[in-house]
């Protein structure tokens, strides 16, 4: 057994002095040093801190970009080439934070699946789930308007099919939306000028949407890949130096794997369309979102897209919609469907270790979210339509029937009865599966 | 007006249905070797040096480089005095001088470089109602990138039979709709280089779109030289961490 000790530090007569006033430090050495966590954590545990990292990478980029662009339709592509050419490791710092956008999703995503995965989501930790959901819906926010910024022929052509989205809300809402967004009556430079403000600003809500994230998980501490609830002393292991270290070491990894995109393939993520200034009179020959979109862009366009005809149809019997406005639906309930997933959820067994049916239909899911992707950034023609219409259909299958379902007729493995007793080896089957798993940690 | 806006989000999905198709029949740009791609990758200098002649004696007629100065000719070879005699060969606007008139003076390094034009619409006057692009970002703007480029300036042909070439246009095949406003521009012996190098068509692309590709990415051998040095850094840390969690974790297993 590892025994939990404070940190030394917390003897220091200064520091003592200041935590008798205000305890910071006993604040941190209750959170990040002693703080208890599962003994058997593996490496998908380590996406939470990276991508606080990550955020903080984000921020500390951004502030310096800002002190060099300018929000303008006039001069704000020339302000980002001015970085790019003029401004000390100018071009560092923006690929930084282009390729980091990127990053940032890849590791988020990771850390959602994971949830998904080890059944994060459920009792006693909906509302850890939901904040994070919330800091994803706040991401794609930012995410969005941070592209518009370098007002090229995607950033311009984007913002406007997008914003465009918000005027299926019927009942007069939607165009007071659009026109509030743009500030006018078409994406202009008073659009630019509130999404510079708002890319700005968002950053910050996400900082404290993270710390209420954070304060939810350390009130009952991580889910671990068993699933099961840590119960005593022989199930954890203090923070640091065991966590410190094992995130410090996939820092390193992830670090590497960035620098390889901001080094030697800065523009991999990007479009060479948007390195052309914006222009209202030209349409770009194909109008893709950055790659973290294409699922629900795919989820959009999947609703049986006849706006040409004018096609409208009756639900409910008295709310009459367009095609439109139900695509718009499908691609926030295909969010909104994340929030409810706890309560959609109803086995009490958390992990897919021990979930037979359940795992298998996660790959399915987690495939029919790399499918979607693809599908939305292909062309909404053919065979394609056929394929993002079936993958949209089963993504919300996924959630709304198939997860209820097996809560029902799934019958879970025998569970271990604590963590440390498949670490510290021996016994049924599950428990060997798991003990192995952990000689990769 | 709602089916105004229905049919405007209808328009734009169409386009990127139509245009896609139109793009997709353009062929696909052959693969080139050009000596600043890859990890270690330098611009070849002197093709850079022969690149700048040809964007300066034949794009530059119709075509502007206003991102690159006349200064940033120093960071690949050319001296100070040459950059200070190419800056001059044009002429700027002065400031206003003390009877508020301008003037003309001649270009300085820290110059942009001079547009051919004074607007669009002056450029599309001069070109049959085509405007010539902005060539500082084109290698970067373009799916394909320099491969693109290399084989558009190499790719005129004669026209199948079956097409009929609008006057004022020209058969390219590796241009989105294979008809192009611009005419074929580099020619055998177009320019003369000082290194002696022979100037047929393919060396002159080549070299145009070396010199090009640095106007797009002038970070591009800074860029490579630190990430060399970073990744390295960051393996051998990565490597030092991961014995040090080893070592702590020992005591766990």
């Amino acid at each position: 057994m590892v025994k939990f000790q404070k940190p030394a530090w917390l003897d220091n007569s200064l520091v003592r002095w200041v935590d008798h006033r205000l305890p910071v430090f006993s604040f941190m050495s209750h959170e990040l040093y002693e703080y208890p966590t599962p003994r058997n954590l593996n490496y998908w545990w380590n996406f939470g801190s990276l991508a606080g990292i990550v955020l903080v990478i984000m921020i500390v980029t951004g502030i310096t970009l800002a002190m060099h662009y300018t929000p303008h339709t006039d001069h704000a592509f020339d302000s980002v080439e001015r970085i790019m050419r003029d401004v000390n490791y100018g071009w560092l710092i923006r690929y930084i934070h282009m390729n980091g956008g990127s990053m940032f999703f890849i590791v988020v995503y990771i850390h959602i699946f994971r949830g998904l995965y080890f059944g994060s989501y459920k009792a006693p930790r909906e509302i850890l789930w939901i904040l994070g959901v919330v800091i994803l819906l706040l991401m794609m926010a930012t995410a969005f308007m941070g592209y518009v910024l370098p007002w090229g022929q995607m950033s311009f052509w984007g913002a406007t099919v997008i914003t465009n989205l918000f005027s299926a809300i019927p009942w007069g809402i939607g165009d007071w939306i659009v026109t509030l967004l743009w500030g006018g009556f078409a994406v202009d430079n008073p659009t630019l000028n509130r999404f510079f403000s708002l890319h700005y600003l968002l950053p910050f809500l996400i900082v404290g949407v993270v710390v209420l994230h954070i304060w939810a998980l350390h009130v009952h501490g991580s889910n671990n890949p068993i699933g099961i609830d840590t119960k005593g002393e022989q199930d954890v292991i203090p923070f640091h130096p065991y966590y410190t270290i094992k995130d410090m070491f996939g820092l390193g990894v992830f670090l590497t794997f960035f620098a390889l995109f901001v080094f030697f393939a800065p523009n991999f993520f990007g479009e060479p369309d948007n390195y052309i200034p914006a222009n209202s009179l030209s349409t770009p020959a194909h109008i893709v979102p950055e790659w973290y979109f294409l699922p629900f862009y795919a989820i959009l366009r999947a609703v049986p897209d006849n706006f040409i005809g004018g096609w409208t149809t009756e639900w409910l019997g008295f709310i009459i919609f367009e095609a439109k406005l139900a695509g718009v639906l499908a691609m926030f309930g295909a969010i909104a469907v994340l929030f409810i997933l706890p309560w959609l959820d109803r086995s009490p067994v958390r992990s897919s270790r021990f979930r037979p049916m359940y795992k298998w239909f996660f790959w399915i899911f987690l495939i029919d979210c790399l499918v979607l992707g693809y599908v939305g950034a292909k062309p909404a023609e053919g065979v394609f339509i056929i394929i993002g219409r079936v993958a949209t259909a089963w993504y919300f299958i996924h959630f709304l029937v198939v997860i209820p379902l097996l809560a029902k007729f799934e019958t879970p493995k025998e569970l271990p009865k604590s963590i440390s007793e498949p670490v510290l080896g021996g016994g049924a089957e599950p428990v060997v599966a798991a003990s192995k798993a952990m000689e990769k940690a | 007006m709602k089916i105004i806006k229905t049919l405007m989000v209808a328009g734009i999905f169409g386009l990127v249905a139509s245009s896609s198709q139109a793009a997709g029949d353009a062929a696909p740009a052959p693969e080139h070797y050009w000596k600043h791609s890859g990890l270690f990758g330098t611009f070849d200098r002197g093709a850079l040096r022969r690149g700048f002649k040809v964007y300066n004696e034949v794009c530059s007629g119709c075509h502007s480089l206003r991102l690159v100065a006349y200064r940033n000719l120093e960071d690949i070879g050319f001296s100070e005095a040459e950059v200070k005699r190419i800056a001059a060969e044009r002429e700027f606007p002065s400031e206003p001088n003390e009877d508020g008139e301008i003037e003309n003076r001649p270009g300085l390094p820290s110059d942009r470089f001079k547009s051919p034009f004074p607007n669009d619409n002056a450029a599309r006057a001069s070109n049959n109602g085509a405007l010539p692009p902005d060539l500082s970002l084109i290698v970067k703007a373009r799916i394909g990138g320099a491969d693109y480029i290399q084989a558009l300036l190499t790719g005129y042909k004669d026209a199948p039979t079956n097409v009929t070439v609008p006057e004022g246009m020209n058969y390219n095949e590796y241009f989105a709709g294979k008809l192009i406003a611009m005419a074929a521009p580099l020619q055998e012996d177009g320019v003369e280089y000082a290194d002696g190098t022979k100037a047929t068509v393919k060396q002159q692309a080549e070299d145009v779109v070396t010199f090009l590709a640095w106007t797009a990415e002038p970070e591009l051998e800074e860029r490579k030289r630190m990430g060399v040095k970073v990744i390295l850094f960051l393996l051998l840390l990565t490597g030092l961490v991961y014995v040090v969690k080893r070592r702590v974790w020992a005591k766990v297993h």
